[in-house]
């Protein structure tokens, strides 16, 4: 058997610049610039006011805060952090931890600072959050079934945009937005088989079909808005309801607000990541997917059938993109729009590379991007005097710091994006 | 009588080669067969077609004397057929009870994975044959000699009755491969059948009761231990006489060409590796480095060829620091290098072997003109070394991958010799190589040194060095912990400080 070694640390060198180190720089240099930018533009007297709730006015349960010392203490924290992973080169699990509670310092600095002599809902910015970031939830889930069997997809933006609008052409047609979803998840998977044809069986560049799904998926969505939405026959459809509403649940003070005041794409996306963490790590499929990913050929050469396990896997993963579809013109937007997806789809590989593969780590990338979002809002709304393209861009300078491999030590499966063939 | 396994006629043609050509091999039930061959002999094929990983295009399969027909590893599982690859099929990042139970996983509650029934019937394996491994360990914390146990429970795991081992002992040291000959006689003696492919003679004298000899896709003969000698074996092999030792005249030292003081580098794990080595290696003579494996050897050698960066000391060629300089810089100072993991340093396995053969001169004269490359050159020199080095390929085109193991490792010594060079640095440079094969080799070694190139071999067989060395360093924990003349090392001695015990206690 000549197979072909897989490897994914092609040079065996050991790097100076460690996790650990790249991890506390940039903390550092973090710490550096929310100093520097309190110190100099912050006004002493200002406050920081950070509601719980706008239901449980009267009286405002409001927690206020003086901005510039709380934005100092931050700073120092960062720092502390960023010197410990610096110099002391700790463990992996240390290192996520000080990944973790930096990056919980960097969100409260960003809504300290956001709140500055004004006020921001706590709740509704975690609900906001949790809604926004789901469609990138339901991307990165896509993406890590697909490259967990080493298919790389990044035609994820293309299979939602065309479930988003299959999804609600039926919708329309039919009057019914549960045959719109239906469409919608139907109609990613057709995408992604079209993807698992290409890579899996034609053997191309998966990047280069994936491309093409892109491309296809603006031509296809574009001529159905065109010919079928635009001169649109029937009133439009509506929004999927609220799956709490009227219920007790709904109105609990708080919890009511950041768990049950949502439509169903978020829940879908809130069951489906533990679910398909636990199909992945915890059942046989999942250990063979996971094989297939990291050396198919070892996989072929105990009796698993290579082939199968990733058309499975890569059409499931349409499927699951086309809920994610659905999101943008079923349960938001209530219409389509040409290119309604807005990358989110790529944003969604973001998620993925930062969550390591593992859903559990890539909905926590996707909140924090949900976040971003949710916060670039409320500035807009608040018109808040502060860099807020630098705030809302973190998350991505987190990611691109990660994608370079520096901070999230990403391993990507050992065979991900390489063909098989059969002897 | 009825064999346990009998194969029958069979032949396998690859585009250009006769891979099989009408072979007929018959295995009892609880014996150590052991099957012999030059390199591109068919060894790895034959099992590959038992194995169900290829079709023959001719020939029978009988098990207990029936029929059957295999036509994917699923169905040699099925047969009780288990196969030990040549590279290891396992997963890296994987426990040893995930890689061993994948394919045929246990369940609880209908789908949820069961780790602990499967740990426990790998214990139970364990504890029946003599075979220790943890199940919750990860394959890459563990060494070779563990992965390739692994390996052999998985096929056990599956109820395996026949076992294929494709030339286990060649990752081995020795003592790992005592051990294993060790399990493989427990195995045979509770009823396993075993087929066994080595190129080193003396462990088929250790361990075989029976000895099929393979030349060039066909059987040349079937042989006992007791009927044969090291000699009469390389004969059969190699269709001509074969010469076991080493004939050399003693060295004449030059000046130093490859001086390292200090050397400190860290592994892959950040730990020191190699931790203040200090040597010298003069023109027209050999260097040998001894050593249990894995104490700094392969650091050693991938930082003195660019391959990982040094954190301490310097390297100097010929007088010229050389110390973390680029692969290519240190190249074209004269030096080549036989790696020791040939799939990832030496080859690219999807490239012709013409272009192997090129793949660090490609850019020069006589094979580019400016940018382009001139393909007649590159071809006629393929040609020239193909047939100079004895690579057995059809074609100059054929990409490298498919070459057999043994003649990959040929490729690559073709290269690093085709050119001019004051020093090579050759990293186990025959494993895998079948008898003739070495013979050849350790003439090319000597020949080069007599030439006035400094030669620095690491290797992990001990016959090897002492039959090529001029000088021996004995690599311990990453220092070298004595030097001595080739002339005045005993084996006994060099196992003694391999093992750390140096006599002065200091
Ligand atoms: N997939 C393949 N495609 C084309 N030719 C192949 C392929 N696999 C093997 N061969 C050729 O078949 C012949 C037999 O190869 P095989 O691997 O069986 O040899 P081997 O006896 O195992 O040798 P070694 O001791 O070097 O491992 C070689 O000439 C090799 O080049
Ligand atoms: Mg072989």
């Amino acid at each position: 058997m000549n197979a072909e070694t897989i490897h994914n640390n092609p040079t065996g060198r050991k790097r100076f610049v460690t996790r650990a180190r790249g991890l506390g720089l940039f903390y550092l240099i973090l710490a550096i610039i929310v100093l520097v930018w309190t110190l100099s533009s912050g006004s002493p007297q200002a406050l920081s006011r950070l509601g719980l709730g706008i239901i449980l006015q009267p009286p405002p349960v409001r927690l206020t805060i003086p901005t510039q010392p709380s934005l100092i203490a931050i700073g120092l924290l960062l720092g502390v952090i960023g010197l410990y992973a610096l110099l002391r080169s700790p463990s992996e699990r240390t290192t996520n931890v000080l990944l973790g509670s930096g990056a919980l310092f960097v969100v409260l600095g960003a809504i300290i600072a956001a709140a500055a002599d004004k006020s921001i809902d706590l709740v509704g910015l975690v609900k906001d959050s949790v809604r926004l970031a789901t469609p990138i939830m339901l991307g990165m889930l896509a993406g890590v079934m697909c490259e967990r069997c080493a298919v790389i997809n990044i035609g994820i933006e293309g299979m939602m945009l065309t479930a988003a609008a299959v999804g609600y052409m039926v919708s329309l047609y039919t009057q019914n937005m549960w045959l719109g979803l239906l469409a919608a998840v139907l109609s990613g998977g057709v995408m992604a088989t079209l993807h698992a044809l290409l890579t899996i069986q034609f053997l191309v560049d998966h990047i280069i079909s994936g491309t093409c799904i892109n491309i296809l998926a603006v031509g296809i969505s574009g001529y159905i808005r065109a010919a079928f939405l635009l001169k649109n026959p029937f009133g439009a459809p509506g929004l999927f309801p609220y799956v709490f509403q009227g219920t007790p649940l709904w109105d609990i003070p708080i919890i009511g607000t950041i768990l049950f005041q949502y439509q169903p794409m978020v829940y879908a996306a809130l069951v489906l990541v533990p679910l398909v963490w636990f199909v992945l790590f915890r059942t046989p499929w999942g250990l063979r997917t996971r094989a297939v990913g990291e050396h198919p050929r070892a996989a072929d050469t105990v009796g698993i059938n290579v082939f199968k396990i990733r058309y499975v896997n890569v059409i499931l993963a349409g499927c699951v993109a086309g809920l994610g579809g659905a999101w943008f013109s079923l349960e938001t937007v209530g219409h389509f729009d040409d290119l309604m997806t807005n990358n989110r789809g790529f944003i969604a590989l973001a998620a993925m590379i930062f969550g390591n593969w593992n859903p559990l780590g890539g909905a926590a990338g996707a909140l924090l991007f949900g976040f971003a979002d949710a916060l670039n809002f409320k500035f807009q709304i608040l018109e808040v005097n502060v860099p807020y393209q630098f705030i809302g861009m973190l998350p991505f300078i987190l990611t691109m710091v990660a994608v370079a491999g520096v901070i999230g030590r990403t391993t990507p499966p050992a065979a991900d994006g390489q063909p098989y063939r059969k002897q | 009588m009825t064999f346990a396994l009998e194969m029958r006629g069979i032949t396998k043609r690859f585009p250009g080669v006769l891979a099989n050509d009408h072979i007929d091999f018959a295995l009892e039930t609880g014996e150590i067969h052991c099957l012999l061959g030059e390199n591109g002999a068919g060894k790895s094929t034959l099992m590959n077609i038992l194995y169900g990983l290829y079709r023959p295009d001719e020939g029978h399969i009988f098990l207990d004397g029936r029929e059957v027909h295999i036509s994917s590893p699923t169905d040699a599982i099925r047969l009780g057929i288990g196969m030990v690859h040549q590279h290891f099929m396992l997963i890296p990042v994987m426990t040893v009870a995930e890689n061993i139970m994948l394919g045929t996983e246990i369940v609880k509650n209908g789908f949820v994975l069961d780790q602990d029934t499967a740990a426990q019937r790998i214990r139970e394996i364990s504890h029946q044959y003599g075979l220790e491994v943890d199940p919750s360990a990860y394959i890459k914390d563990l060494p070779v000699g563990l992965q390739q146990r692994v390996e052999i429970v998985k096929a056990l795991y599956r109820q395996a009755s026949i076992l294929i081992l494709d030339e286990p002992t060649a990752v081995l040291i020795p003592q790992e491969a005592d051990d294993l000959f060790t399990i493989m006689r427990e195995l045979a003696k509770q009823g396993k059948s075993i087929i066994f492919i080595t190129h080193k003679l003396g462990e088929v004298f250790a361990v075989a009761d029976r000895i099929t000899v393979l030349r060039n896709g066909r059987v040349v003969g079937t042989t006992r231990p007791s009927d044969a000698t090291q000699s009469s074996l390389a004969a059969m092999m190699v269709g001509r006489e074969v010469i076991l030792t080493v004939d050399r005249r003693p060295a004449q030292p030059g000046d130093i060409v490859l001086e390292v003081r200090d050397l400190k580098v860290l592994d892959d794990r950040g730990s020191m590796a190699v931790n203040g080595a200090s040597f010298e290696v003069r023109a027209g003579e050999v260097l040998g480095i001894a050593g249990v494996q894995g104490n700094g050897q392969t650091e050693l050698v991938e930082a003195l060829t660019g391959l990982r960066p040094t954190i301490a000391g310097r390297v100097s060629i010929d007088g010229v620091d050389v110390t973390n300089a680029s692969p290519r810089r240190i190249s074209e100072q004269g030096v080549a290098h036989i790696p020791e993991d040939r799939h990832e340093h030496g080859m690219v396995g999807s490239y012709p072997v013409a272009d192997n053969l090129v793949l660090n001169t490609y850019y020069r004269q006589p094979f580019a003109r400016g940018a382009i490359l001139d393909h007649r050159a590159i071809e006629e020199h393929a040609w020239r070394l193909v047939h100079e080095f004895d690579i057995r390929t059809p074609s100059v085109y054929m990409p490298a991958s498919n070459l057999s193991g043994g003649n990959q490792q040929k490729m690559i010594v073709a290269r690093e010799f085709s050119r001019p060079i004051k020093l090579l640095i050759a990293a186990q440079p025959t494993r895998g190589l079948d008898v003739g094969s070495i013979e050849f080799i350790h003439k090319r070694l000597v020949q080069a040194r007599d030439q006035g190139v400094a030669v620095l071999l690491v290797s992990a067989e001990l016959d090897e060095i002492m039959s090529l060395a001029d000088r021996i360093a004995v690599m311990y924990k990453g220092q070298i912990i004595a030097t001595l003349d080739a002339t005045q090392a005993e084996r006994a001695t060099l196992g003694l400080l391999m093992a750390g015990v140096t006599s002065h206690g200091a």
